[in-house]
């Protein structure tokens, strides 16, 4: 039954992806406006536009030009930037790393401390601290992560001085020799420990600001859930038969209040990864976000696209992850 | 002006409960839900609760182990005595060691009472590392796993091999009890209570259950305390009957003396209301009306809104339980006019 | 049910039997209903404010000019004070009028983001849970596809395309959101359509279009207007992150995230510049989120609350 629905969800992915293509390619090629002199940039002459024009094959039919569009993407080509005439694909693969080391860290945290701060604020219902927490949650989701940033940078950086303002290292220091590409991963494999520290210090605002919507709603989810999961039956006979409250909250509570959790996590990533476009303007990082956001400014078309395209397959595939251990973790979906 | 028991705890009595008196806190006010509840089982008795729903005989039994719900039941007075001592003042750890190991409490609905992600293996496991743990040996020193297994032969359970692996979703009705039944008893329970234990169960499969029941009281030697909204079970497996209503007990008494002799007018009515085979056509009765609002319980009698014999001393007093004859008890003032 | 809560329900259900209902009735309850949670009660004062500060902001605010990017150098970037409760940015103009004004901006791109998301969703969800079949699974397909992906990362080169801008910004916002209402209504329309007074209109000869006015939209108003409070705090939240990046509305506007975006590079010594407009969002948000959370919990209360 396992293998059945691992093959339906692989093959809904596998649409997904495929309408991911269709839309980006929609977006590029439907929308208002000449493609070519979207490409060719806001400066460009009609000579320009022209050629252009052939270059991408911008003359031709769209279904062809569709059926080339993902046979380039297949095949590594993810077109040229018009401000700065690089491959996209270089751009992104610079990028890309910096963007995994912030969402990674900001996701571990943001699950992490969520949950137990829902888990703390839920067995001590009605308290300061079930209070505190719940006022802490609700406001953290209504928080601008922009905004959030601007103050923490005032107060830390500029006012405090404990942490660096923005960027993603010291203009002195040298990176490390990439193995990861993940700076403080690789720092660490090189034993370059004061690097490695130095890069955690820039990481730590970003990271934060990044988790903050997240973690507000894990927690405030994990507390509606560990409350409901604290008052059902199997919770009551666990008590009656004198397990302790490890035993009643941990194996039996959160364990089936975990299960709803999971099953928004990958939405969750999702509102990171699309965070990362103001979190990484805020803090100078050089991620994929910033990629966008520079590149969007200048009316560059090309990098744009390939962030969609990436952030969308990471997330389609999150999902798909999420649904499989979904499956995995409760015995109820397997005879379905 | 309450009912109060004639019930004196003896020292053969294993549990005693004394005057208890339980009120729940809502929102809407202070819901009055056991007046002075005073009940003693000896051991190897066995004895059933009877009442409607909303009685509070359910409040009744987890009250023993204190498993109300702290947010909004308070004990309002009285005590329930296990083996002399005084559960109520018990801290948690004591009544953590006392449930499971000396009381087992099996419920209604064993779908909602089996965690759903784990196995039925795992859930016999939990209790019988419960119980190890409270002996003091708390290393593996024997095997736990063949142990279980054996249990859920012992309880009925063809191919109880493949039900260890078995998540409750996968299994029946009737085994799902079954293995809430031997997750009570593995610590060999002095007492065991049985909340509408075959309620939610299949006719056929509630005959099994109680059959299986009665057979570990007299193996293992255990009290019971059967809590049932069907006289019929009550009448099969109880050798004493505890008849309540509202919150207070109206009569009491050996399961021969309540069911041939039955006194109060709502244990004749719930005698009248279930219907009997062989007997010559009979119009099964109801009886009328609603159980009276906790919020405000009435001053006199609880019954009297529902009650024929009802006049107005039922109404201003409340009646106490008084000795109608060996073993027999009513709380009612009309008890003379019984006799028909 | 419990015996604890069948206890309580027969000390309520005197009561209960004895009141006749009535919408005006319905909505009285409702308002009594939410006034019990201090919260919702903040989120709906709250939401009220910024409600009368949208109408009647330019009216009131002490400096009107300030909108209109005055430029007054002499009055550049001085911290708050009596006359100048927010202080005033770089071109002098009173913050604290601006913000006010702003938000009659912010307010009107939620609420034209929310509306058009509803009025392209609503029917589409409606026709695909009550159609079923074919007609479903396309529409579900397409819906998924779009809800997979995360709101700014589609909205972002939609604007790129169509060039920044308030409107365009908007437009982007609202293509983003209406798969969400497509997704909450489908769900109620599927459960409707199995309803026996649904089969029973149908029996009767009723067309499709009137048992979709008729029958299903109304059952579907309380879940939507929960999801329109929410979205009003979530669609004012991207539409001022659109803003801060340079893809949304832009200076000289008074919009919150443009302002952002230009105090940005006055931080730090002119903190107050950026405090305030941010100040404004994050309180809009959530008073959205306070009332929708608040609405929620008063048409669809869990039953293991209290």
């Amino acid at each position: 039954m396992l293998v059945f629905y691992l093959l339906r969800r692989i093959g809904v992915l596998c649409t997904m992806l495929f309408g991911l293509l269709c839309i980006t390619f929609v977006i590029a090629n439907v929308a208002p406006g000449d493609p070519a002199a979207l490409a060719a940039g806001p400066n460009a002459n009609p000579s320009m536009i022209e050629t252009i024009r052939q270059e991408y094959g911008l003359d031709k039919p769209l279904p062809e030009q569709f059926v080339t569009y993902v046979s380039d993407i297949l095949r590594g080509n993810l077109g040229r930037s018009i401000s700065t005439s690089e491959p996209v694909a270089q751009q992104v693969a610079t990028a890309l790393p910096n963007s995994v080391e912030l969402v990674l860290f900001a996701m571990a945290f943001a699950v992490v401390v969520g949950i137990s701060l829902g888990v703390l604020s839920a067995v001590c219902r009605d308290t300061v601290i079930d209070h505190a927490v719940r006022l802490f949650s609700v406001s953290g989701i209504a928080l601008p992560m922009f905004w959030f940033g601007l103050l923490l940078q005032l107060v830390f950086a500029v006012g405090l001085g404990w942490l660096p303002v923005s960027g993603r290292l010291g203009l002195v220091t040298t990176p490390p020799e990439p193995i990861t590409h993940l700076l403080i991963v690789d720092a660490l494999l090189r034993g370059q420990w004061s690097t490695a520290w130095e890069a955690f210090t820039y990481l730590l605002m970003p990271a934060f600001v990044l988790s903050f919507p997240t973690l507000a709603s894990i927690c405030r989810l994990t507390r509606a859930e560990m409350i409901e999961t604290l008052s059902s039956d199997y919770v009551l006979g666990a008590r009656a038969q004198g397990l302790g409250n490890y035993s009643i909250r941990i194996r039996h509570a959160l364990r089936n209040a975990m299960l709803p959790v999971l099953a928004v996590i990958g939405l969750y990533y999702g509102w990171t990864l699309g965070g990362t476009a103001l979190v990484e303007t805020v803090f100078d990082w050089p991620g994929l976000g910033l990629l966008a956001v520079n590149s969007a400014l200048m009316s560059d078309f090309k990098p744009v696209m390939a962030v969609t395209l990436i952030i969308g397959f990471n997330v389609m595939l999150a999902n798909f992850i999420v649904d499989i251990a979904y499956a995995v973790l409760d015995p109820r979906l397997r005879r379905a | 002006m309450t009912a109060s028991g004639h019930i004196e705890p003896s020292s053969k009595s294993l549990l005693s409960i004394d005057r208890l008196s339980v009120n729940f806190h809502t929102f809407e006010g202070k819901v009055s839900v056991l007046d002075e509840i005073s009940l003693a089982i000896a051991s190897g008795e066995s004895v059933g609760i009877v009442g409607e729903t909303g009685c509070g005989k359910s409040v009744l039994a987890k009250s023993v182990l204190g498993l109300l719900p702290s947010r909004t039941a308070r004990y309002a007075g009285g005590g329930i005595l296990w083996k002399g001592e005084n559960l109520l003042r018990a801290p948690q750890r004591r009544l953590r060691r006392i449930r499971g190991a000396e009381i087992g409490m099996v419920f209604q609905d064993p779908m909602t009472f089996l965690d759903p992600l784990y196995t039925a293996g795992s859930y016999l496991l939990e209790a019988i590392v419960h119980r190890d743990e409270v002996n003091g040996r708390t290393s593996a020193s024997h095997d736990r796993r063949g142990e279980a297994i054996a249990l859920l032969g012992r309880l009925g359970l063809a191919d109880p091999e493949r039900i260890f692996d078995s998540y409750p979703g996968q299994l029946s009705g009737g085994m799902r009890q079954r293995i809430l039944i031997a997750a009570a008893i593995v610590g060999r329970p002095r007492l065991l209570i049985a909340d509408e234990p075959t309620t939610a169960l299949d006719v056929t499969v509630q005959a099994q259950i109680l059959h299986m029941i009665s057979d570990l009281l007299t193996g293992d030697e255990m009290s019971l305390m059967l809590i049932s909204h069907d006289l019929g079970v009550i009448a099969s497996m109880c050798q004493r009957i505890v008849v309540m209503y509202a919150g207070t007990i109206v009569e009491s008494g050996s399961k021969a003396a309540v069911l041939a002799n039955p006194v109060h007018p709502y244990t004749r009515g719930l005698i009248n209301a279930v219907p009997r085979l062989g007997y010559p056509q009979r119009t099964i009765k109801g009886i009328p009306g609603q159980i009276p609002n906790l919020l405000k319980p009435p001053q006199g009698c609880r019954f009297a809104a529902r009650c024929a014999l009802a006049d107005s001393r039922c109404r201003t007093e409340a009646p106490t339980l008084e000795r109608r004859g060996v073993s027999h008890e009513v709380a009612c003032f009309h008890a003379e006019h019984a006799d028909a | 049910m419990s015996e604890a809560s069948a206890i309580e329900a027969t000390a309520t259900s005197a009561d209960a039997s004895e009141n006749p209902r009535g919408v005006w009735r319905e909505a009285r309850r409702a308002l009594w209903l939410l006034s019990r949670s201090f919260s919702s009660v903040v989120g709906l004062v709250i939401v009220a404010i910024f409600l009368v500060l949208a109408i009647l902001g330019p009216y009131i605010v002490p400096y009107p000019g300030a909108s209109t990017g005055n430029v007054d150098m002499s009055s550049m970037l001085l911290p708050p004070s009596m006359e100048h409760w927010f202080g005033t940015d770089d071109m002098g103009n009173d913050i604290f009028s601006r913000v006010v004004i702003g938000t009659r901006i912010s307010l009107q791109i939620g609420l034209t983001i929310t509306l058009g998301a509803a009025v392209i969703g609503v029917p589409l969800g409606i026709f695909s849970g009550y159609l079923g079949g074919n007609v479903r699974r396309v529409i579900m397909a397409f819906t998924d596809l779009f809800l997979a992906l995360p709101s700014l990362v589609l909205a972002i080169p939609i604007v790129t395309v169509l060039g920044p801008g308030v409107t365009n910004a908007t437009i982007a916002l609202a293509i983003v959101w209406w798969p969400g209402y497509v997704r909450l209504v489908d769900s109620k329309a599927l459960s409707l359509s199995k309803e026996p007074f649904v089969e029973a209109a149908r029996a009767m000869g009723a067309s499709t279009l009137r048992i979709v006015f008729r029958y299903m939209l109304p059952n579907c108003t309380s879940p939507l207007i929960v999801k329109a409070s929410l979205d009003m705090g979530a669609a004012i939240l991207a539409a001022a992150g659109l803003g801060f990046i340079g893809l949304g509305a832009k200076a000289p506007s008074p919009e919150w995230g443009a302002m952002l975006s230009v105090a940005r590079g006055y931080l730090p010594t002119w903190w107050w510049f950026a405090v305030f407009p941010g100040l404004a969002i994050y309180v809009s948000v959530l008073g959205f989120n306070l009332l929708g959370d608040g609405l929620r919990d008063i048409f669809d209360p869990r039953t293991t609350s209290q």
